[in-house]
C-alpha cells in the first residue's frame, strides 16, 4: 500500500496505540490529511478527501474504521478475529462498506488491508463481494456479514434489492467511495448514488467517505456524499492533501517531420523505443484499441534490443490481461502500450516513465495518466507527450500550460438519468414493498435527484410498472402493483430473478469472440477450436468479408468466417492491414482545452512555445487564409477537382462536429446546394458538395448567420434523430438499462434473432406514436450529452453567433489540410443508406455489363 | 438452371415497368412465370388477380410479449395496421392474402383492441380476406373476419406460410433481411427473396425481427445461393444477387 514519510504531525490524540506503533515500525509518519479524515469520522461528519496519487489515499480512507473496530471489539478480543467461519455471540454486523469501479481494485484492496490487519492483529474481518464470488460466500455474506466488504456499484445495488438489506446493512457505519471522481461522470453515478440514498435510510448513522484525484468542482462531489435537503445543498468536508512533487512534463520535441494528419505517431516510432530504452519501465498510453494495436506492432518491428514490450486494452482477453498485469507487478516488463483500461485501478510496477501518444483530450485526463508513474510522493511523475499530427500539437501545447496553472477539466455533475431511475425503482421493489411518496423523498435525497419533479418520478414508477404508456393496454400484465396497503410490489418472484439478471448500467457492445485458427484449407472447411484472443465489436465483423485483414492482438489476422457467436482468423504474413482500424474509445476534447488551443492559434505571441514546423504551418495559414480570433469561428470556402467545399473550425470534438455535419448538409440540401458527403475530426469539419457554396455566401443567398443558426437543433435535429443509428443505439442502452428488453446473453443463438425483437423497430413505433414517452426522453437526454454531443454543439452555435467570418479561397489552406486528409481514412458520412444502396446497386450493374 | 451472378438474369427476374397510371416505377420479380409487383413496403401485389399478400403481420407482438413481462410498446399492431392501410389504398386490390403468423401467437385476436378491429374490419370492407395458417397462428382466430385456408393455389402459384421450395411458390415464415456493405458501411433491410420458380415474402410486422439471407434455410431452400434477394429502400427495391450479400 502507498504511504506516507515525514510530516510531522503528533498522531497520539487520533491514534490508538497499536496503530502510532505499527506506522513507526514502518518508518512512517501519518500524514496530516489521513489525521484529519480520522477526526472527521469520530465527530460523525462525511468528508471527500482529495489526493494525488501516491498520497497513502486508501489508507486513509479505511483508517477510521480500522480504528473504530478496533475499539469496539477490544473488550471481547476473541469473540470475532478473522475466522470465516461465523461466531455465536457475533451480532455487531457490517461496519464498513467500500465501492470502487473495478472489481480487480476491491481484490487489490482486500490484498493490502491485510497487511495492517495482520501486522496490527486487528479482530477485522474483510471480505471481497463481485461477481466472481461464489454464490455460497455470497449466501454467507449476507447471512454473517463481514466487518468490511469491498464490492463494486453494480453488487451494491443487487444486495440492496434483497430482502435483507434492512438486516446487512442496518449496522452500516461507513462507506468508502474509491476513484469517485471516475464514477460519478457515468450512469454507474446515478445508480451508485441512488444506492447511498437507500443506505442512509437504512442506517441512520452512517457517514461517507469519498476519495477523489483532483477535479474541476469539488464541490459536486461533496454534494454526492450526503443526503441532500428538500431545500439548500448539503455537502461533506473537504480535506485536501499536501500536493506532492509537481510532474515533470515535456512535449517531445520530434527531429522527424510532424504529420497533418492521423493517429498513428509512427513519425515519433524511434524516439519513443529510445525513451523506453533508457527507462525502467514505461507505460505507452494512447486514446483507442487501434492505435494501441498498431503502435504495439510497430515497437516490436523495432525491438532489435529485444525489449519486453506488452500489450493492454479492453478487448483482449482476461487472463492475457491478467498476464501483463502480473509481469508488470514482478518488473519483468520495460514497456506496457494501454489504453484507458489503465488510468485506474491497481497499483503495480515501478513505472517512471509515461508517455502519452496522441492528443491528451482534456488536462485532468492527463493528470491522471501521469499519475501512472512514479507512486511516491516526494519524487516528480515524468512524462513525455507526444502529439501525432500538427493539430495536437497545439493541443498537447494547451495540455501542459494547463498543468502548469493547476487548472482541471473533469465534468461537472450529472442530472440522474430516467432509466438507471427505473432500475432502481424495480430494484426497490424487488427488496421489499414501498410507498411511493416514501421512495420519491428518497430518491430526492440523492445529489444526482435532487431535482427530480414528481410527475417524472411517476412516470418512472408507472413506467415499470405496466411500460408507461399512453395507451392504457397492460394493466392485466403488471410487474409491479399497488396493493391495499398503498405499497407497491412485484406481482411475481420472476420479476426479481429477470431484474437480477440485468442489473448495471454498463451496456456493452454485442461483441464477438475472436478465436484464432489455422488457415482454411481449401475444401475442407475450417478448423475449429483455437486459442480465444479476445473480442471485438460485432458491427466490426459485420463489415468484413472473409480473406479482409485486420490488426487485433498485436497481430495481423485475417477474417476466416463467422460461426455463431465466435469469428475464425488465422495468422498470416500480410504487413498492412487491409482494414486499419476500429472504432472505440473516443473521447472528445475538452471544452476547457479546447478553449485553450483556440487561444494558442489566435496569439502569435504565443507560438513561441511550439516547435517550428508548426509555427512554420499556422504561419503559412495566416498569410494564405487567416487565423480565427478566438471567440469566432472561421469558415473557409474553396473549390477543388470537380467539387466544392466549406472547411469550418470549431474544435468542439469529433462527435459535435458529426452532428453539425449531419444538420449542415440537411441544410445545404435544402438550400439546392448539392452537398455529397463531410467528414469530421477533434478540430475541424469539411462538407464538400456540387455547388459552389462559397459564391452562394458572398453573394448573399446562403447567410452563415442562417446557416450556423442555432435553431438547427429544433426541426432539423428532430427529423434527423427519427433515422440516425447513433440515437437508436443511444434509445437500446437506455432499454436495456431501464429493463424494457434484456441484455443479450451468450448462450442466446443468433438463428432465434427472428424471433426476438430489435430496439430499433420499437424506437421507430414508439417515437410515432408516444413522443413524450419516457425513455424516448432518456434517450435524448443522453444524446444530448453522449454520442451526439448536442448540448456542446449547441453552446457553441450560440457563442459564435454574429461571430463568423467567411474567407472565400481559390485554394485548400493550410488548416484545412488535415481534416481533408481523414477523408478516405475515415468513415465519410453524410449519405444516407438509401443513397449506398442505390450506389451498390448500379456499381454491381456496371460490373455485369463490363 | 444456370443463373449468373447479375441480378437482374433469368433467377427472380426482375423489370422496371412504369404503369401509365402512376408515377412510379414498380419493381416486377417473375416467379414461374407470372408478373408479380414487390411494393417498397414489403408487400407483393399481383395486377393480374387483384391480389395483395402480405407475410408475418405478427400483430399484437407487443402484447404477446407483455404477456410475458417484457411491456413492449402497445402500438405495433397499430403501426402494421396503418402501413398495410396505404398498401391496399394504393392498390387497392380484390383479395388481400395474409401468408401466416399474422398473430403474434394464438390469443393474439382476443387480444386485439377496440381500435385496431375497427381499422381490420374497415380494410377488409369489400374485398376478400385469406388468413392462411401459420406456425404461430395454426388455428382460425375469432372475430378477425375473413377466411381461413392452409394454403391457396392459384393460376399456377402457391401460397403458403411455411416454404417447401415447390416451384411457384410465394411464402413467408423465414422474414429474410440481407446485409450489404458499401463504402465501409453495413446497411441491413428487409428484403424480397426469390429465384424464377419460388420467392420468399419478407415480414410486414412493425416489430418482427429477421434472419439473415445467407442463413442456411434460405441455401437449403433455393438449393444453391443462386438467388436474387431485393431489398426494401424508402421509395423503391434495390437488388442484389445472394451471393453478393454478407454474412451476418
Amino acid at each position: 500500500m502507498e504511504t506516507a514519510t515525514a510530516f510531522g504531525v503528533d498522531p497520539s490524540p487520533w491514534l490508538p496505540e497499536p496503530f502510532v506503533r505499527w506506522f513507526a515500525g514502518r518508518g512512517w509518519t501519518p500524514r496530516r490529511h489521513q489525521l484529519e479524515l480520522v477526526a472527521k469520522a469520530r465527530a460523525g461528519r462525511s468528508a471527500l478527501l482529495i489526493a494525488p496519487t501516491g498520497g497513502g489515499k486508501t489508507l486513509a480512507g479505511f483508517l477510521p474504521s480500522l480504528i473504530e473496530l478496533y475499539e469496539l471489539r477490544r473488550v471481547q478480543p476473541q469473540c470475532r478475529r478473522q475466522s470465516a467461519t461465523p461466531h455465536p455471540g457475533d451480532v455487531e454486523g457490517l461496519h464498513t462498506l467500500y465501492v470502487s469501479p473495478l472489481k480487480a481494485l476491491a481484490v487489490d484492496i482486500a490484498r493490502n488491508l491485510a497487511i495492517p490487519v495482520r501486522d496490527m492483529d486487528l479482530p477485522v474481518r474483510i471480505e471481497t463481494r463481485t461477481g466472481d464470488t461464489p454464490a455460497s460466500r455470497r449466501q454467507r455474506q449476507r447471512r454473517y456479514p463481514p466487518d468490511i466488504l469491498l464490492t463494486t456499484p453494480e453488487q451494491l445495488a443487487l444486495l440492496l434489492a434483497s430482502a435483507d438489506a434492512p438486516y446487512l446493512f442496518g449496522t452500516l457505519r461507513r462507506v468508502v467511495l474509491d476513484e469517485l471522481h471516475a464514477l460519478t461522470s457515468s450512469k454507474r453515478g446515478d445508480l451508485l448514488s441512488l444506492g447511498l440514498a437507500r443506505l442512509f435510510t437504512l442506517s441512520r448513522r452512517m457517514s461517507t467517505i469519498g476519495l477523489s484525484a483532483t477535479v474541476a468542482e469539488p464541490d459536486d462531489l461533496r454534494r454526492y456524499l450526503v443526503p441532500q435537503p428538500r431545500e439548500g445543498i448539503a455537502r461533506a468536508d473537504l480535506v485536501v492533501a499536501d500536493a506532492g512533487a509537481s510532474p515533470h512534463v515535456v512535449m517531445l520535441d520530434t527531429r522527424e517531420r510532424l504529420p497533418w494528419a492521423g493517429h498513428s505517431a509512427s513519425h515519433a516510432l524511434g524516439e519513443i523505443y529510445s525513451l523506453i530504452k533508457s527507462h525502467r519501465t514505461t507505460l505507452v498510453f494512447v486514446n483507442t484499441r487501434s492505435q494501441a494495436e498498431f503502435l504495439f506492432q510497430e515497437l516490436w518491428r523495432a525491438n532489435d534490443d529485444n525489449l519486453a514490450i506488452a500489450l493492454h486494452h479492453g478487448s483482449l482477453d482476461v487472463a492475457q490481461r491478467r498476464r501483463v498485469e502480473d509481469a508488470m507487478a514482478a518488473g519483468r516488463l520495460r514497456a506496457v502500450v494501454c489504453t484507458s483500461t489503465l488510468d485506474l485501478g491497481v497499483d503495480w510496477g515501478d513505472v517512471d516513465l509515461v508517455v502519452n501518444v496522441g492528443a491528451p483530450k482534456g488536462a485532468s485526463r492527463l493528470m491522471q495518466r501521469i499519475g501512472r508513474s512514479n507512486h511516491r510522493l516526494d519524487e516528480p511523475s515524468r512524462a513525455v507527450l507526444v502529439p501525432a499530427n500538427r493539430f495536437e500539437v497545439l493541443e498537447c501545447r494547451a495540455a501542459l500550460d494547463a498543468i502548469a496553472d493547476n487548472a482541471h477539466d473533469t465534468p461537472s455533475a450529472r442530472v440522474g438519468s430516467l432509466d438507471v431511475l427505473a432500475q432502481h425503482v424495480l430494484g426497490r421493489a424487488c427488496g421489499a414493498p414501498f410507498h411511493a411518496d416514501e421512495l420519491y423523498d428518497e430518491v430526492r435525497t440523492s445529489a444526482a435527484y435532487a431535482s427530480l419533479s414528481r410527475s417524472d418520478f411517476d412516470a418512472v414508477v408507472n413506467f415499470v410498472a405496466t411500460g408507461g404508456y399512453a395507451l392504457r393496454a397492460y394493466e392485466r400484465f403488471a410487474k409491479i402493483r399497488q396493493g391495499r396497503d398503498g405499497r407497491w410490489r412485484i406481482t411475481h418472484p420472476r420479476i426479481a430473478q429477470r431484474y437480477r439478471m440485468n442489473v448495471g448500467t454498463i451496456v456493452e457492445e454485442d461483441m464477438v469472440k475472436v478465436r484464432l485458427v489455422r488457415s482454411r484449407i481449401s475444401g475442407k472447411g475450417i478448423p475449429r477450436g483455437g486459442r480465444l484472443l479476445g473480442k471485438v465489436e460485432e458491427y466490426f465483423i459485420e463489415t468484413l468479408a472473409p480473406g479482409d485483414t485486420f490488426v487485433f492482438a498485436g497481430e495481423v489476422l485475417k477474417y476466416e468466417a463467422l460461426v455463431e457467436d465466435e469469428v475464425y482468423v488465422s495468422r498470416t504474413n500480410v504487413k498492412e492491414p487491409k482494414v486499419p482500424s476500429y472504432a472505440g474509445g473516443k473521447f472528445p476534447l475538452s471544452t476547457y482545452l479546447a478553449a485553450r488551443v483556440r487561444r494558442i492559434l489566435s496569439d502569435p505571441a504565443a507560438w513561441r512555445a511550439l516547435p517550428a514546423q508548426v509555427r512554420e504551418w499556422l504561419d503559412i495559414q495566416r498569410r494564405r487564409s487567416l487565423l480565427p480570433r478566438a471567440d469566432e469561428l472561421l469558415v473557409e470556402t474553396f473549390p477543388r477537382a470537380d467539387k466544392h467545399y466549406l472547411v469550418c473550425y470549431p474544435f468542439e470534438g469529433r462527435l459535435a462536429h458529426q452532428t453539425l455535419g449531419m444538420l449542415l448538409t440537411r441544410r445545404l440540401e435544402r438550400a439546392q446546394l448539392r452537398p455529397l458527403g463531410f467528414v469530421a475530426n477533434e478540430y475541424a469539419l469539411a462538407v464538400w458538395g456540387l455547388g459552389e457554396f462559397g459564391r452562394h455566401i458572398r453573394r448573399g443567398d446562403l447567410p452563415l448567420a442562417q446557416l450556423f443558426d442555432p435553431d438547427m437543433l429544433g426541426d432539423d435535429l428532430e427529423e434527423w434523430l427519427a433515422e440516425s443509428a447513433l440515437m437508436k443505439r443511444t434509445f437500446r442502452n437506455c432499454a436495456i438499462i431501464a429493463g424494457l428488453i434484456e441484455r443479450r446473453f451468450p448462450d442466446e443463438e443468433k438463428s432465434r434473432r427472428q424471433l426476438t425483437v430489435s430496439t430499433d423497430l420499437i424506437y421507430d413505433v414508439l417515437r410515432k406514436h408516444q413522443p413524450d414517452h419516457v425513455l424516448l426522453r432518456a434517450a435524448r437526454a443522453d444524446a444530448a450529452a453522449g454520442l451526439l454531443d448536442i448540448r456542446r454543439l449547441g453552446e457553441m452555435l450560440s457563442r459564435v453567433k454574429d461571430r463568423i467570418t467567411h474567407n472565400a479561397l481559390d485554394r485548400v489552406s493550410p488548416l484545412a489540410v488535415p481534416v481533408l486528409l481523414e477523408i478516405g481514412r475515415e468513415m465519410v458520412y453524410g449519405e444516407a443508406a438509401e443513397t449506398l444502396l442505390a450506389e451498390a446497386a448500379e456499381a454491381l450493374v456496371k460490373e455485369a455489363v463490363a | 438452371m444456370n443463373l449468373s451472378a447479375y441480378p437482374y438474369a433469368s433467377g427472380g427476374r426482375a423489370r422496371a415497368v412504369t404503369s401509365p397510371s402512376r408515377m412510379r416505377v414498380d419493381h416486377v420479380i417473375a416467379v414461374a412465370g407470372t408478373s408479380l409487383v414487390a411494393d417498397p413496403s414489403g408487400a407483393l401485389y399481383w395486377p393480374q388477380q387483384r391480389l395483395l399478400a402480405v407475410a408475418d403481420l405478427h400483430l399484437e407482438t407487443g402484447s404477446g410479449f407483455a404477456v410475458r413481462g417484457r411491456l413492449l410498446p402497445p402500438y405495433d399492431t397499430a403501426a402494421t395496421l396503418s402501413r398495410l392501410a396505404g398498401v391496399i389504398a394504393h392498390y387497392v386490390p380484390r383479395v388481400v392474402v395474409a401468408l401466416g403468423d399474422s398473430f403474434h401467437d394464438g390469443k393474439g385476436p382476443v387480444r386485439l383492441g377496440a381500435d385496431d378491429r375497427r381499422q381490420l374490419r374497415a380494410l377488409q370492407r369489400g374485398r376478400d380476406w385469406l388468413w392462411l395458417a401459420g406456425n404461430h397462428d395454426p388455428l382460425p382466430g375469432a372475430g378477425v373476419g375473413g377466411e381461413f385456408e392452409a394454403t391457396l393455389a392459384l393460376g399456377g402459384l402457391t401460397f403458403r406460410h411455411h416454404p417447401t421450395g415447390a416451384a411457384g411458390e410465394i411464402a413467408g415464415h423465414l422474414h429474410p433481411v440481407a446485409r450489404i456493405v458499401h463504402r465501409g458501411r453495413a446497411i441491413i433491410r428487409r428484403c424480397f427473396a426469390a429465384d424464377a420458380a419460388r420467392l420468399v415474402v419478407p415480414a410486414f410486422g412493425a416489430f418482427a425481427g429477421g434472419l439473415n439471407i445467407r442463413d442456411a434455410a434460405f441455401a437449403e431452400l433455393f438449393g444453391t445461393l443462386e438467388f436474387t434477394v431485393h431489398m426494401l429502400g424508402r421509395d423503391r427495391l434495390y437488388s442484389f444477387a445472394a451471393r453478393r450479400c454478407r454474412l451476418g
